[in-house]
């Protein structure tokens, strides 16, 4: 294929070749970036939580009278009984926040109590010698807490446990060398240390928004319950005794006490509606993503269809003459697809720099990963297919002019 | 003449139906995308109180220990109380208010309704001319009952018609928190979006039912919501009920009308650290900052990060359809090259034909302006739809309406100039000896 004389006859429309260019470079740009956000989100929705998931479901008791710390810590304990004597719980905990929750505390770990900057961050999860076997999350390193070790404490107390179990991650970060077991670490304000008597394996923080990436997997268990305004339980239904459980529960803890609030519509969740809630933005946005990349390319290859077309219109007498002078229709096909590719590849080339470029400024504006090459790739191949795909059409059409074309309207 | 130009362009767009509707629909998308994500944006990024906020004032000074400290690293975000109730009492500004947030229980006279939790606001006297809080009936408290420590609310509209049925309840009793509050006003509907005076609720879409006076809050010991950043070891108060003085958990906001006067009160502030770190309770050099609303909100990036990265996109994707468009209508007015050269060679100047193509582009913009328009409201239903906080305010209005159509028919007459420019150079003489 000679493609010399389609230089030429580009020359003699700029405009539209330029045109077409500048629409399949800003399409490869934009779609890139969309499929690297959707690519994004999706990775982090398919993070672990280090939980066994299935059968696992959370309450949310709130207390009516907030009065007295003592007695809601009666109460809670008295709750906890109650939850695990039903038939379809296996277990049941109480928690101040839990993975992928979003809300919770998070403190600042050091390693030395003078320590100015914290080591890094971390979620607490207060918690009880049932937690671990509640969440279905197991200790890779030291041992569960006891029964005894469980205190109790309002959110303004100061943080004293003397012992903590930390994440795999949390264990990492602190100690590279795989020490941490042992230890001790400065959770709280406080300048009193907590030896690390245990490590879980990986456990998802509350945290899921995209500032805490680096901390996502830091947790810290403190065996207390916390006395606060309102109180989660974690409950584990046996085997496919869930949707028991998740009636049973509720009405277990009322014929406790009725001096509580669990709300009707969000009071008790299973940890799917957890993980739903946790990432309805990101799924949002993947789609949102996704639709606008389809349309666009849908309209791009239909702008390249339009002009293709009318290039054909354009052009019937000279492919009439061609084909007079002894070209196949090979040849006229040949020559539209050659001409579409070259186009393509001078547009993709423009759109491989515009992506990178848009990228770049993403990630000064929004948190935001550098993009890799490899969806460039991916993207400047599937817009030369699409260029090849639109513009076969009007190609098959041209191929069809018949010589008799030229001879016509002289 | 311009009813003329318009037939023809009619005309001219029948006969070629596909690559009409291709036009028009590239445009209606673009301009239905970039709307949609375009007014998610301007409601989210609005003036929550348009032509007062530029007097609104929220001043920062840092109260912090030495630790820690880094050149040129800004102040704590809110106040402590001491500090809240000294810059209230100096009443340096015009006005200023001293607020935080929290919820209280409230017990409903009527036996047939639950007791529930109600937002609650505890704010001084200025809160409300401050803040253009419109009064249904009654008044604020006064300054003399933020003293006294009065027992006196202001309530929402919307709990004046749950709890009184919408009546004049001025006077009436509410119990909360296990005490006894008179109404002294009802606020008529008033949501500040974003909730700029304290971002710590929740920036958007979020009210609170009950305001009432700090000091009483105080005295009373009620239950408070919102952020507390403490430093040093005081551990934040350890077994009391408000955060210890070693905490930041107050907004403090002052009104100052004139550029001269919010001068003046940075000067007060620096003074006044000056004075503190002479008292021996503030350790650093003198550190402030005065924003008015708008600088606050930017500061604090209350837009989300997912919502510029939509608009953006949009705009994109605006732009792939209007260059989509240029290069059509470019194939289309070339193809009417020798009806244009027989116009030409009749005699029609090229500024005639020139403005022939130009509307015949607008009218593209036009029709594309109203597919754009019904799918914006269709696309903007969609983000109702959505969890999020702010979806319930994506609403189109009259100025997004308006900006939809010059969207469209700027873009698209822009996307037209070319194309007609290109059609318009051609020498009428070569076109007629080709036919």
């Amino acid at each position: 294929m000679q493609i010399k004389p389609i230089l030429a006859a580009m020359r003699h429309h700029k405009a539209g070749t330029v045109l077409i260019a500048l629409q399949i470079a800003l399409t490869l740009a934009i779609v890139c970036n969309a499929l690297f956000i959707i690519h994004q989100r999706m990775a982090r929705m398919a993070r672990p939580s280090g939980v066994e998931e299935t059968n696992l479901f959370v309450i949310r008791s709130d207390w009516a009278d907030k009065s007295d710390p003592q007695r809601i810590d009666v109460q809670m304990q008295a709750d906890l009984i109650a939850l695990r004597q039903l038939g379809s719980v296996q277990d049941a905990a109480p928690a101040n926040s839990f993975p992928l929750h979003g809300t919770g505390w998070d403190n600042f770990i050091k390693l030395q109590p003078d320590q100015v900057k914290m080591t890094t961050d971390s979620a607490i999860y207060f918690s009880d010698d049932h937690t671990l076997a509640t969440l279905g999350t197991h200790l890779i390193a030291g041992r569960n807490f006891t029964a005894s070790e469980i205190g109790a404490q309002q959110p303004r107390d100061a943080m004293h446990s003397a012992q903590v179990i930390i994440s795999k991650d949390l264990a990492q970060r602190l100690y590279p060398d795989g020490s941490a077991l042992g230890k001790t670490i400065y959770v709280s304000m406080g300048n009193k240390p907590s030896t690390v008597i245990g490590v879980t394996d990986t456990l998802q923080a509350h945290m899921v928004g995209s500032w805490a990436g680096p901390y996502a997997y830091n947790a810290v268990l403190v065996p207390a319950r916390l006395l606060n305004d309102y109180t989660y339980y974690l409950v584990r239904a046996r085997p496919s005794q869930l949707a028991a459980a998740l009636r049973d529960a509720p009405k277990a803890l009322y014929a406790q006490s009725r001096m509580r609030i669990i709300d009707r519509k969000d009071g008790v969740m299973t940890f799917a509606q957890v993980r739903q809630h946790a990432y309805e933005r990101d799924v949002g946005m993947a789609i949102l993503m996704g639709i606008i990349s389809v349309v666009l390319l849908a309209i791009t290859a239909a702008g390249i269809v339009g002009l293709t077309s009318f290039w054909v219109g354009q052009r019937r007498k000279q492919i009439g003459v061609r084909r007079a002078l002894g070209a196949t229709r090979g040849d006229i096909l040949n020559y539209f697809l050659t001409e579409n590719l070259l186009i393509g590849i001078g547009g993709v080339l423009v759109g491989a720099v515009l992506a990178i470029g848009i990228n770049l400024w993403m990630v000064t504006q929004f948190e935001m990963a550098r993009l890799s090459l490899g969806y460039v790739v991916v993207g400047v191949i599937a817009l030369l297919l699409l260029g090849q795909g639109a513009v076969l059409a009007p190609a098959l059409r041209a191929s069809h002019v018949s010589p008799v074309e030229a001879t016509r309207s002289v | 003449m311009f009813a003329y130009y318009l037939d023809l362009a009619l005309h001219s767009l029948a006969r070629n139906k596909a690559l009409t509707a291709l036009m028009v629909l590239a445009i209606a998308l673009g301009i239905g995308a970039s709307m949609t994500t375009l007014t998610v944006l301007h409601v989210l990024s609005g003036d929550p109180l348009p032509g007062k906020s530029a007097q609104l004032y929220y001043p920062q000074i840092d109260p912090q220990d030495i630790k820690g400290m880094m050149p040129s690293k800004e102040p704590p975000e809110q106040v402590t109380l001491i500090d809240g109730l000294n810059l209230l009492h100096a009443a340096r500004a015009d006005r200023q208010a001293l607020m935080s947030g929290g919820s209280a229980p409230l017990d409903p006279e009527k036996a047939n309704v639950d007791p529930f939790y109600v937002e609650t606001r505890y704010t001084t006297t200025d809160f409300f001319p401050m803040f253009d809080a419109p009064f249904l009936f009654g008044h604020a408290w006064t300054a003399a009952d933020d003293e006294a420590k009065a027992r006196e609310v202001v309530i929402a509209r919307a709990l004046n018609d749950k709890l009184f049925g919408g009546a004049n309840s001025v006077g009436r009793t509410l119990r909360m928190a296990g005490v006894d509050w008179r109404v002294v006003g009802v606020l008529d509907k008033w949501q500040p979006n974003p909730h700029f005076y304290d971002l710590n609720t929740g920036s958007y879409a979020y009210g609170e039912q009950v305001f009432l006076p700090l000091q009483t809050m105080l005295e009373l010991g009620l239950d408070r919501n919102g952020s507390t950043d403490c430093w040093g070891n005081g551990g934040g108060g350890v077994g009391s009920i408000l955060p210890s003085d070693t905490c930041v958990w107050l907004q403090f906001w002052a009104q100052l009308d004139s550029p001269a006067k919010a001068a003046a009160y940075k000067e007060f502030l620096v003074h006044y650290s000056q004075d503190q770190k002479a008292l021996g309770r503030f350790q650093r050099a003198p550190n402030v900052r005065l924003r008015n609303v708008m600088q606050w909100l930017d500061y604090q990036m209350v837009v989300p990060d997912d919502v510029r990265l939509q608009n953006g996109l949009a705009f994109g994707f605006l732009l792939v359809c209007l260059v989509n468009t240029v290069g059509l209508m470019l194939a289309k007015f070339m193809r009417r090259a020798g009806e244009l050269g027989v116009r030409r060679a009749l005699g029609a100047s090229r500024r005639a034909l020139f403005t022939q193509l130009l509307i015949e582009s607008g009218v593209i913009g036009l029709v594309g302006g109203i597919g754009g328009l019904l799918l914006a409201l269709f696309g903007l239903w969609l983000v109702r739809q959505r969890p999020s906080a702010y979806a319930a305010l994506a609403h189109l209005d009259l100025s997004m309406l308006f900006i939809t159509f010059v969207l469209a028919l700027c873009a698209t007459v822009l996307a037209g100039l070319l194309p007609a420019w290109r059609a318009c150079q051609i020498a009428p003489a070569l076109q007629l000896k080709s036919n």
